[in-house]
């Protein structure tokens, strides 16, 4: 595929482009956030997703979905990116939605028609420690009567207080460390057993702490195999790592043009401070990190979506790379906004607090580079 | 099957019974590679058939109009036969800066009797060009250069000097930048083609750092240039010199190594296992290298399409020359000790020392990159000031 937007695509990112901007740009961020809200997103912006399409973008559409792929997904992360939409959309929408494809069709006629309303948020419950390792998964789930008892806990459930349902993996065989026996379940909020603590985090979004303890699920709850669900973790991860690629791309890419902005207008020693070569090297830099980040992302995506065999690669070092040229615009951004990058007033600062977020979602820079060698052989 | 898969069959059957099994195999070193021009010894005779092969069918410059000694393929069609000549290990029939570089600014500024003429002898391989840029006190200021040709009614007569001519001692003719206008700086350089066997031209080949010379000084004592072998009007070379820059940039930027997205990781497994925090310098490298390739490929398909920056060259001609620069530096770390050794047979003569040393040249050459972020970010990122 060539490596440019067709004509369908640019479509949908004017659109996407003008809804955030008008519906959900950083003022609607702030609005939540200084309300103190306990979901850390808007229910009705949530609606107004659903009525754009933009919920079911990955949903088949003989269910009733737009039925497009990660480049369609990512077209929408990206102005959620730049504008800082809170939303369920990439938990949701993009990961959850990956892993209920893989479903029966009883569990997607369940979950798929309120996701396609806008009223059904689904939280991931994969994170047991402090960094990304899903191979690392203890929570067990025990045979019992006509399904299964979970015990266990998870951590970093973005939206899981606000959720309808968790995806929680759980180990039904094999040891810690191995990635053959883990399994996925949906989990109803209001199972027996089931405790959460929401906690909210640097970027003002609400992650949960959950508590497993005992939790009874018929074997209707299993998302694709028994024992198998590596399978279908591998691709609800990864559905998640090229979409939070893809907001960091609209992070940094936001935080950049913000920067760029106020290089061109602020003035000191008499000249406006984008004159300096020593700004301008950073930015042109800066720029190409931020171009090389949105190339992979889309390589990445592509390749996902004609189910590449490298695509796992290129979503790992799509993950790394945007992380790592994020990081960068936010930091360059702040230090370029001098004194006022450090105000709470100055939208700068909320970018850097949204990319710290988004690199820790599904495996860090770090640990996706360490996946490229892996799989490239060292 | 697609018009573009028929041609992918078509290609690949060709490439099967045209390309000999000797050059199925990667070049190992410049030594391997074919230059052409007058004075070129072919090193076997299988790389003199694939050039006889590929020139009778357009595929030395395949991207060409017919009428230029190209196969007047689409920029899809030339994607798709590169595929498959990657895909085989199919070696490049003809390497040269007649295609890379001069073949491009004729094709934009060149006459039609210049086109069928100079462009058919690159498509063929019989003439060998070198190109006369910088000067000693002109480098990244290039504007500033002074060799100068005097307007005698019917011809030039040029005197000055270059630098930093790539094999000037093996070229036979130059394009080369003169200066036909000491009062007009920029609209007073003329571009101007000429035989290097031209009675007053002299080259003397530069050491490097890497024990090798692929560059010259190139001297030019009242060289007589006929009117007629100018590319664009008189004065207005610097217009014809800007837009092969560009060029040369895609064509350096693309130097990142093997051209492809094999990770150089692998074979050196052994080293990076017992080294950790080398092994995290050379995966965060990978991320680098995937990431270059990809920009590369969306550059490309922007390009042909018209919805890249014109100045976006500067930007991958930065980052693949820094990239490259790294992937050497990692190649030095891993080889430890043995990658010091300078003439061994062990050490295929110091190649890897030598070839690392040659890469610091990416990012000076074509444009340092410091002044590649200059144009980026005054001519994309529109910065302020001069």
């Amino acid at each position: 595929m060539a490596m440019t937007l067709n004509d369908d695509q640019s479509m949908l990112r004017e659109s996407a482009r003008d809804f955030m901007a008008s519906e959900a740009p950083v003022t609607h961020f702030r609005k939540f956030r200084d309300m103190g809200c306990k979901d850390g997103f808007s229910h009705g912006l949530w609606k107004q997703f659903a009525e754009m399409g933009f919920t079911g973008i990955l949903i088949p559409e003989a269910e009733g979905g737009m039925g497009m792929g990660q480049i369609e997904a990512g077209i929408v992360l990206e102005e959620i990116g730049r504008n800082l939409s809170p939303s369920p959309f990439l938990t949701t929408s993009v990961a959850a939605v990956e892993a209920l494809k893989l479903a029966d069709k009883a569990m997607r006629d369940r979950w798929f028609p309120g996701i396609l309303a806008g009223e059904t948020v689904i939280g991931i419950a994969i994170e047991e420690g402090v960094k990304h390792r899903p191979e690392k998964i203890a929570c067990v789930a025990e045979r019992s009567g006509n399904g299964f008892k979970l015990t266990g806990h998870k951590q970093f459930v973005v939206q899981g207080t606000s959720s309808d349902m968790l995806i929680v993996a759980a180990r039904t065989a094999g040891a810690v460390g191995e990635t053959d026996g883990l399994t996925l379940f949906a989990v109803d909020k209001d199972a027996a057993g089931l405790s959460m603590e929401a906690a909210r985090l640097v970027d003002s979004a609400m992650a949960a702490h959950v508590k497993l303890d005992g939790v009874q699920v018929n074997a209707d709850a299993v998302i694709g195999d028994v024992d198998g669900g590596w399978a279908v973790l591998s691709k609800m991860l990864d559905a998640g790592r090229v979409g939070a690629a893809a907001e960091m791309v609209g992070v940094g890419t936001g935080a950049m043009d913000m920067t760029f902005d106020y290089l061109k207008t602020r003035k000191q020693f008499d000249r406006v401070i984008g004159e300096f070569q020593a700004l301008q090297h950073r930015a042109a830099h800066l720029y190409g990190e931020m171009e090389g980040a949105r190339s992979i992302v889309l390589k990445a995506q592509s390749l996902m979506d004609e189910g590449h065999a490298k695509a796992e690669l290129y979503v790992a070092a799509a993950k790394a790379k945007a992380g790592l040229a994020c990081n960068l615009a936010v930091r360059e951004g702040v230090q370029m906004h001098g004194g006022i990058g450090m105000t709470d007033e100055y939208d700068i600062g909320l970018y850097m607090k949204r990319d710290r977020g988004l690199n820790e979602f599904f495996g860090d820079a770090y640990y996706h580079a360490d996946r490229v060698a892996t799989m490239n052989g060292y | 099957m697609s018009d573009l898969e028929t041609f992918r069959a078509e290609a690949r059957a060709w490439l099967e019974e045209n390309c000999p099994a000797e050059m199925r195999t990667p070049a190992k070193g410049d030594e391997d590679v074919c230059w052409g021009g007058r004075n070129f010894v072919f090193q076997s005779d299988a790389q003199k058939l694939w050039l006889e092969r590929c020139v009778a069918k357009g595929y030395t410059v395949p991207d060409w109009p017919k009428a230029y000694g190209g196969a007047g393929l689409s920029p899809q069609e030339t994607k798709v036969l590169r595929q498959e000549m990657a895909k085989l290990g199919c070696r490049s029939p003809l390497n040269s800066f007649g295609i890379w570089m001069l073949g491009p600014a004729l094709l934009k500024f060149g006459t039609e009797e210049q086109k069928v003429h100079y462009m058919g002898q690159i498509a063929r391989g019989e003439i060998r060009w070198c190109q006369g840029y910088s000067e000693p006190g002109s480098g990244s200021d290039l504007v500033s250069m002074q060799t100068f040709g005097e307007d005698k009614g019917d011809h030039w007569v040029v005197n000055g000097q270059k630098i930093w001519t790539s094999y000037a001692d093996k070229a036979d003719w130059i394009f080369c930048l003169v200066r036909t206008d000491k009062t007009n700086k920029y609209q007073g350089i003329s571009f101007l083609l000429f035989d290097m066997q031209t009675p007053g031209v002299t080259t003397k080949p530069i050491k490097l750092i890497s024990g090798n010379s692929p560059f010259c000084e190139t001297f030019f004592d009242n060289v007589v240039v006929p009117k007629h072998q100018i590319v664009g009007e008189a004065g207005r070379g610097w217009d014809v010199a800007k837009y092969l820059l560009g060029h040369e940039r895609e064509m350096i930027s693309g130097m990142g190594g093997d051209g492809g997205v094999t990770s150089i990781g692998a074979a050196m497994k052994a080293v990076l296992t017992e080294e950790p925090v080398l092994r995290a310098q050379m995966a965060l490298f990978d991320v680098e290298n995937l990431t270059f390739r990809a920009h590369g490929e969306r550059f490309m398909d922007e390009w042909k399409t018209g919805k890249a920056h014109p100045a976006y060259s500067n930007l991958m001609k930065y980052v693949g020359t820094e990239l490259n620069k790294k992937r050497n530096e990692l190649v030095m770390s891993i080889g430890g000790t043995q990658a010091l050794e300078w003439e061994s047979e062990r050490s295929n003569g110091g190649s890897k020392a030598r070839n690392w040393l040659r890469t610091k040249a990416n990012s000076i050459e074509g444009g340092t990159s410091e002044v590649m972020l200059n144009v980026v970010s005054k001519r994309i990122l529109e910065m302020p000031g001069a």
